[in-house]
């Protein structure tokens, strides 16, 4: 709205400046007070020396510079390697939370969307169900079914496979992988180097036997909300696009990967992005099952965050973590963005198609990549 | 001119495509229905086996963690958290704060998307891009700030607490915002033309007719404050002013070394679902529909 807009309307509107502030104000002022106040606050706890006694702005309190940055990233202390630890176990976690709940919500969008189907409420309201409940009722209910005489150990049992005791058990998946051939050790070149103060070796070491039902939680409760994204998505459609492939032969794999697919693209993004931030802030889950616990490997950067402050008294510390983290949300969500951004489809790849002049804005390339050669085109004859 | 042609081929089309798939089309059909049965057991077991369980006995708990009918039904669980917990007040606070929170959301957040979509005023593209910045905030990186400044304003461990800071959130905004920019604007202009002020136009006109998208935030934020945890970790201390889903953490990280209590955990847990449970199956059919509106916003 420019200001030459609200000039030229001003008969009709000429009072709504007044009321414009007045409708927005109650939002404005507690989104100040509560969100953008506290943050800069927490900027300068985090370059300071504060300990919780008093204000942080009291004469007391000193600017200490990056100390409080330099000891999670160089410290070469204990609080370097816990930080290391907990970025380790939330990256193994992201990097298997997000691809795998965004393929599982796909395929569920998929099935649920598809035309024959009856009872599509029911299934619908079943997948979706979890994320309705909140996440520390499903962590209860994680630790009764994975303790050691839970219910997934029972129902290992009857396949004959004795499950471990998985909210105790901290070594990583990939070391016990490595390990059923014999690897017990990582070689020189991994063991030796470290990474903010844990080895390449233990890097690699994959999430932990207890971050790995937390894994499964984090799927299980966040597919059913993606799924709905995904059917909203397939519903607007453009039907004549998967039409036009049909008829030139395209079986439905190929409909799927290359029709269907390319016009999710929106949709794909906004589920990828919204996983990975979400996947980033692990803590209820924390916080209510493990605090941390077997040997760390449960500890993510958002509840180490929280123990340094609230437990450790470590104010700065802890409001250091916290703006590490959103660093690397930030970037993780334009590298995504990046990633995923639109590409255009070159002109040579084009020239087929714009003599048909279909006319449909949809996917030409899709269309194109179906696997039938530019047949010509049966609909407009 | 281009409706007739469209049928016509889409006809065609639709033989070609029927002819093809019919031999498969029976078998493809079961394996569909066997896959997302198996799929829907594995949703819906998890649950089906909390609730037996907080029927069951500690013993049989243990011994048989999968059958979904207890033995021996008792409701011991149940008493035992009523009697021996502060389940009742953790259920009060929960309650209360629930309540708060979405009326003022109700409230605020339509007050705000309003003025956002209707009235022209300097500084609303200001607003707007502020609002977007907001919501871009992970809400982890908040908790330290939080119990900054509710220390600061000393609100720290009070009702105010922890309500206040929930009472708006920008998504709501947008949401309503959304709405309001879909319904023609004449009835308004009318009221306006008549000389009705801007509060009482949006009060007794526009609210009422905007039911559907009130609705929305109704659920979203009856939802997000019911299940909400780190905001009350951080802003308060004192058992009075427990909720449930910080009474039910602590039940569940508790008692360390002592009898697993898996019965009264699932029950307490359980029990705290019911309230989101019923909200969901009285509203199904918007709450699925809600968040395609939130997202898309």
């Amino acid at each position: 709205m420019s200001a030459n807009a609200v000039r030229s309307r001003s008969g009709i509107h000429g009072h709504e400046t007044a009321s414009g502030w007045l409708f927005t104000g109650p939002v404005l002022f507690l989104l100040g007070l509560f969100l953008v106040i506290p943050v800069l606050m927490a900027l300068w706890v985090s370059f300071s020396d504060w300990g919780g006694r008093g204000s942080p702005f009291s004469a007391g309190v000193h600017f200490i510079g990056f100390d409080n940055y330099s000891k999670l990233l160089a410290g070469g202390g204990l609080a370097e390697q816990d930080f290391g630890t907990s970025l380790r176990n939330n990256a193994w976690y992201v990097v298997l939370v997000v691809p795998l709940q965004t393929a599982l919500s796909l395929f569920l969008a998929v099935l649920v969307n598809r035309a024959v189907l009856r009872g599509r409420g029911f299934f619908r309201t079943a997948f979706y169900f979890p994320s309705v409940t909140s996440s520390v009722a499903i962590t209860v209910l994680w630790l009764f079914l994975f303790s050691s005489t839970g219910s997934v150990n029972k129902l290992l049992s009857y396949i004959g496979i004795t499950g471990p005791n998985w909210f105790n058990e901290p070594s990583g998946i990939l070391h016990d992988l490595l390990g059923v051939f014999g690897v017990q050790n990582g070689p020189a070149f991994l063991t030796g180097g470290t990474f903010l103060g844990i080895s390449w070796w233990d890097w690699l070491a994959g999430p932990s036997v207890a971050m790995s039902a937390y894994i499964i939680m984090g799927i299980f409760t966040t597919s059913g909300t993606f799924m709905l994204l995904f059917i909203a998505a397939l519903q607007n459609l453009d039907r004549d696009v998967t039409e036009a492939a049909m008829v030139d032969g395209a079986n439905g794999w190929q409909r799927f990967w290359q029709v269907t697919l390319p016009q999710l693209r929106p949709t794909l993004f906004t589920v990828l992005t919204l996983g990975l931030i979400g996947c980033w802030q692990v803590f209820d889950q924390i916080y209510t099952g493990t605090q941390g616990a077997p040997d760390k490997t449960t500890l993510t950067p958002a509840y180490l965050s929280y123990q340094a402050a609230f437990q450790d008294q470590g104010w700065g510390q802890g409001a250091a973590i916290a703006f590490i983290l959103f660093v690397i949300i930030v970037f993780f969500t334009l590298f995504q963005r990046w990633v995923l951004r639109e590409r255009k489809v070159s002109r040579r790849k084009m020239r087929p198609y714009l003599s048909v002049g279909t006319g449909s804005s949809g996917v030409p390339a899709g269309a194109a990549a179906a696997g039938q050669p530019p047949a010509p085109d049966g609909e407009r004859q | 001119m281009s409706i007739t042609q469209s049928t016509d081929t889409a006809g065609t089309k639709q033989d070609l495509v029927r002819r093809r798939d019919r031999n498969g089309t029976m078998a493809a059909t079961s394996v569909l229905y066997a896959v997302l049965i198996a799929l829907a057991i594995v949703y819906i077991f998890p649950f089906l086996v909390q609730v037996a369980t907080s029927f069951k006995s500690e013993t049989e708990a243990a011994q048989s963690p999968v059958s979904l009918v207890p033995q021996v039904w008792t409701t011991a669980a149940y008493r035992g958290l009523f009697a021996h917990s502060d389940f009742p007040v953790w259920f009060k606070n929960s309650a209360i704060v629930t309540v708060c929170v979405t009326l003022g959301r109700v409230f605020f957040d339509s007050l705000a998307g309003y003025a956002l979509a209707r009235l022209h005023f300097r500084g609303r593209g200001v607003i707007y891009a502020g609002l977007i910045a907001v919501m871009s905030v992970p809400g982890v990186v908040l908790l330290i700030p939080k119990f900054l400044v509710l220390n600061q304003v000393g609100i720290y461990d009070s009702y105010t607490g922890m309500i206040v800071p929930l009472l708006t959130d920008a998504a709501g905004v947008f949401i309503m915002k959304n709405f309001f920019e879909s319904v023609p604007i004449s009835v308004e202009e009318q009221a306006r033309i008549d000389g009705a002020g801007t509060f009482r136009v949006f009060w007794s006109i526009v609210l009422p007719m905007s039911r559907p998208a009130l609705m929305t935030i109704i659920i979203l934020s009856f939802q997000g404050s019911w299940n909400e945890l780190s905001h009350f970790i951080v802003s308060t201390q004192s058992p009075a002013l427990t909720t449930l889903t910080k009474g039910v953490a602590s039940l569940a990280s508790g008692q360390l070394g002592g009898p697993t209590q898996y019965p009264l955990k699932l029950a307490a847990a359980a029990l705290m679902t019911v309230p989101v449970a019923v909200m969901f199956f009285i509203f199904q059919r918007r709450i699925m529909n809600t968040t395609e509106g939130a997202v898309k916003g």
